[in-house]
């Protein structure tokens, strides 16, 4: 363990990007409007299942300031680089999710089709001089619809005779379109039902979770248009440029090497942005036009018709014994993949390997299987499919508490993973989906160890903090008496991932400047987090320099080096790794040159506050100098570029803890204090840490209590906007208490984890067992609405 | 037809198209802090300041802030000159995404010129019409909080 006083890292330094953001200075793709730019407007499909029979673009094309109607009728494909000629018919499937390549998700998607599969799916594109005149040329398209009957839930979707969802025989990689099955996985660890046998007592428990939706501020948006070079540009709130860049290649027929993608400061993305969203039928108007384009989703289209978070439906089973040792867990999960298969092979996957590991137990069964359906497309969002395991795993550990009469602390800590326990699950599901048949590889020869582990801290820690065993003991009696209010607190324990182990992919070049500044040249997508500053502060830290002196440039992919971009909690981790071995190499070089100018051992020399220090002599020289002579005298300016993958993804840990009032005639349920314990290995910026927990814990209450994006019985969503999807405000959050329970993991850049998105899995889980303590009744559906909460008591049929 | 305002300090004349949403106009007119988030008026990140009180300028139209006094954050500070508020959510990490941002404090500037020392639930309440999905609020209120105290020591 190499701790040390550091003078950059760990500290609360204010973010690079903080000035540009709180002067409101240009900042943000819209901030970035081009000369005789159009503006575009997609016209959404009215069915959630239809056939295009016929499709008349006369009446739009024929509006004056209209300047391109598409359909999958005329959509261009790229004729040679230069993108100035293109074939007027387009249908290459692809997938939109964010993910490296070979992408995991199925290629089911076509920039456009005649084929409609939910509602606000794309019949047509325009591009004209206004927003306005956009939206009357969609308004006058006629098209003649074949009405199918729409799959509205995985049941339906798996129904003997059910309509198929993606009946084209152009669809790739999913896993079986015949059956509507999108993606599956079935893994077992040893025998599940022996070690049922063995178990003193089996709990079982079933739960459901809804539809959440990013509700990032800022909305999906592109600007795309041919620079003077005819290369196309687009300028978009992405999460994943180099994804964005490859795909739009893939896509619309360009070669990588004529398409710019640059992420400017981006309003939120959650997952969201880690999707191609709009940023390819944006440049098919661009490659139509010859003309910069526009195109921004309105707040209805991004709630209802760009990504959302998988509903499931898990049940879990357990075996356990008296003293609270576990002999078998079983989790399956159904789930909605939507209509395009985009991340549903992975999201689900996490959903039993970020959360069943952290619990000691040898025989574990983990399946899944995610249907296509006809409503909002699935895909990536904060937690990444944790969160629906987090609710029902820790639901379910808590009414196993209550099977063998243990407290849920005092469980939690009988049974959870500690320092120096293997992680089996996670690196045993791809191993047996990549295995030939006939290996019998075993899940204990693959196992991840699990280097750093501060769980069982964070849930003592966390306890202390909540006032636990006083609380759990003052609401049993003061809910004897029956209130109207009445008062709960419960607790859950969870775990995720630090980057994609063995795919994510960073690098990073650090440019040393002649007075001992440098420029940092990162792949990694700021979309908020504070990327750009944590990393920073790293390579300011190496070089013994102030962050000041560090200039960050992210994600424009014709200037910074490859990375997969901003997903999976892997900027810290997976990125920093990449710059803090560039700045070595830097910092190497340095003192390289500085021992020659001062008769001294590299070795013994040091980088501290702009100084080269010898730790023999305590000779020092100005880090300027060393500077200068590389530029000046050996004509040799310091660059180095990095590469980092991580074969593991170590897990941060977490407890969270909620105490409530619910009121029994309103159903109305308040969250008095809410305590995060985090185990994110080393802190870089508490204060950046500690702003991703508030986060995280709000959009965690918010999938708990108030949030679900909802479609009535003909598959039409029926929330409009944020006015009926509600998130949390300021007023109404709880008082919060976020602990930071520092480990050192080894892998790590200063010995960090993650921690963007753990923090998001808690509430639900924590809020639904707090709502036990407080009302005697499991409940086992999201969100806890005043509806739901008045049924579970019986107040209300 | 021309809009007269006082924008951020200064007398300006818009030429404006009836149906004109104020958000619109302060936009072209390079006021980028005006963020659009929904406009349908629940998001709160277009919020500038007419006549001193936040309004949301997606709602408003711009004829109708005829003669009106409005402030964006543009007239607040600017890089080597922040505002107390802005230096504020700098100090106190109330800024992460930065869409919000621009709307929050002028809801927080409005609050502070009405009620310089506020207590935790009037800043809450001040940010009521401002949503952020990055921040959970904290660490905006810290910075309201902290901005009044500030400006007390100034005064003092």
């Amino acid at each position: 363990m190499s701790r040390r006083n550091f003078h950059v890292v760990g500290k609360d330094v204010r973010k690079v990007d903080g000035r540009e953001l709180v002067t409101g200075a240009p900042a943000f793709a819209d901030d970035f409007p081009q000369p005789n730019m159009l503006y575009g407007k997609i016209l959404g499909s009215p069915h959630p299942h239809a056939r295009i029979r016929s499709i008349d673009t006369s009446g739009a094309e024929a509006l004056e300031g209209v300047h391109s109607v598409l359909t999958y009728e005329n959509v261009p494909r790229a004729r040679g680089p230069v993108g100035r000629r293109a074939d007027l018919f387009n249908r290459v499937p692809y997938t939109r999710a964010g993910q490296d390549y070979p992408e995991p998700s199925p290629w089911d998607f076509f920039l456009l089709d005649n084929k409609m599969r939910f509602v606000g799916d794309r019949v047509a594109a325009v591009a004209a001089e206004t927003v306005e005149i956009a939206k009357k040329a969609c308004a006058l398209i006629e098209v003649d619809y074949e009405i199918l009957t729409p799959v509205l839930s995985p049941e339906d979707a798996f129904a003997e005779g059910a309509p198929i969802v993606h009946d084209e025989p152009d669809v790739q990689k999913a896993e079986d379109p015949k059956r509507n099955l999108c993606a599956s996985v079935d893994v077992y660890l040893r025998d599940v039902e022996a070690g049922f046998r063995e178990a003193d007592t089996v709990v079982e428990g079933s739960y459901s979770v809804p539809r959440q939706q990013h509700a990032q501020m800022e909305l999906h948006i592109a600007i795309s248009y041919f620079d003077e070079d005819d290369r196309l540009t687009v300028i978009c709130a992405t999460q994943v440029p180099f994804h964005v860049r490859r795909q739009l290649s893939q896509s619309l027929g360009l070669p990588v090497s004529r398409i710019r993608v640059i992420k400017p400061r981006v309003g939120g993305g959650f997952g969201g942005k880690q999707e191609m969203v709009i940023e390819d039928i944006c440049a098919a108007l661009t490659v139509a036009t010859h003309r910069p384009v526009r195109l921004e989703l309105d707040r209805y289209e991004d709630l209802t018709a760009a990504r959302c978070r998988h509903p499931m439906k898990l049940t879990c089973k357990t075996g356990v014994k008296k003293d609270g040792s576990l002999t078998a867990i079983e989790m399956i999960a159904l789930v909605d993949a939507g209509a395009y298969g985009s991340h549903s092979p992975t999201v689900p996957t996490n959903t039993g390997n970020k959360n069943l590991p952290r619990y000691r137990c040898r025989n574990m069964h983990y399946r899944f299987d995610a249907a296509y359906t006809n409503l909002t497309v699935s895909g990536a969002m904060r937690g990444y499919g944790t969160p629906q395991g987090s609710f029902a795993l820790e639901c379910h550990m808590d009414e196993t508490a209550e099977a063998i009469g243990m407290d849920p602390v005092d469980f939690r800590l009988s049974c959870t993973v500690v320092e120096g326990d293997t992680d089996e699950l996670s690196p045993y599901i791809y191993e047996v989906k990549s295995e030939a048949p006939g290996d019998e590889t075993k899940p204990e020869d693959v196992a991840w160890p699990i280097t750093s582990c501060g769980l069982h801290d964070c849930i003592q820690k966390g306890a202390e903090e909540i006032d636990w065993a006083r609380k759990r003991k003052e609401f049993d009696k003061y809910n004897v008496s029956n209130p109207v209010v009445r008062k709960g607190i419960g607790m859950c324990c969870l775990s995720q991932g630090s980057g994609v182990a063995g795919i994510d992919t960073a690098n990073a070049t650090v440019r040393l400047n002649e007075d001992g500044s440098a420029i940092l040249f990162i792949g990694a997508a700021d979309i908020g987090t504070g990327g750009d500053t944590v990393i920073g502060q790293m390579v300011a830290e190496t070089l013994g320099i102030t962050l000041d002196e560090v200039t960050v440039y992210s994600s424009d992919t014709d200037v910074v080096p490859f990375d997969s971009g901003a997903y999976a909690s892997s900027t810290t981790y997976v990125s920093g790794n990449a710059a803090l071995k560039a700045a070595i190499e830097v910092r190497d070089d340095l003192l390289t040159i500085a021992a020659g100018l001062m008769g001294e051992e590299a070795g013994n020399l040091r980088l501290e506050d702009r100084q080269i220090i010898s730790s023999r002599s305590s000779k020092k020289i100005p880090l300027r100098d060393a500077a200068m002579h590389s530029i000046y005298k050996n004509k040799d300016q310091i660059e180095h570029t990095a590469s980092h993958v991580s074969p593991v993804s170590p897990p941060p840990f977490a407890a969270q803890y909620a105490e409530i009032e619910v009121d029994t005639e309103t159903g109305e349920v308040r969250v008095v204090e809410f305590v995060t314990a985090v185990d994110a290995g080393t802190i870089i910026n508490p204060q950046l840490a500690r702003g991703q927990v508030d986060g995280a814990v709000s959009m965690g209450l918010g999938y708990a209590l108030t949030e679900e994006l909802m479609h009535d019985e003909n598959g039409v969503p029926m929330n409009r906007g944020l006015v009926d999807y509600k998130i949390f405000k300021a007023v109404g959050m709880p008082k919060m208490k976020t602990i930071f329970v520092e480990t050192y993991e080894a892998t790590g850049p200063f010995g960090v984890k993650a921690i963007a998105e753990i923090p998001t899995n808690g509430a639900p889980p924590a809020i639904g067992n707090a709502l036990k303590h407080a009302l005697g009744v499991r409940m086992r559906d999201l969100p806890f609405t005043p509806e739901r909460v008045l049924r579970a008591i019986g107040k209300m049929k | 037809m021309i809009l007269h305002l006082k924008l951020n300090g200064k007398p300006r004349e818009f030429d404006v198209a009836p149906g004109e949403r104020l958000s619109d106009v302060l936009r072209r007119e390079q006021c980028f802090s005006v963020k659009v988030g929904c406009s349908t008026g629940d998001c709160g990140t277009c919020t500038v300041l007419v006549g001193g009180e936040p309004i949301v300028s997606c709602l408003m139209l711009a004829c109708q802030a005829e003669g009106a006094e409005v402030l964006t954050v543009e007239g607040l500070g600017e890089p080597g000159r922040l505002d107390t508020l802005q230096e504020s959510f700098l100090d106190e990490g109330a800024v992460q995404c930065g869409f919000c941002t621009p709307g929050m404090i002028l809801s927080a500037h409005a609050l502070l010129e009405t009620n310089p020392s506020p207590t935790e639930d009037e800043a809450r309440e001040a940010l009521s019409g401002n949503l952020c999905r990055c921040t959970g609020y904290e660490n905006p209120v810290r910075a309201i909080l902290e901005a009044g105290r500030r400006m007390a020591g100034e005064e003092s």
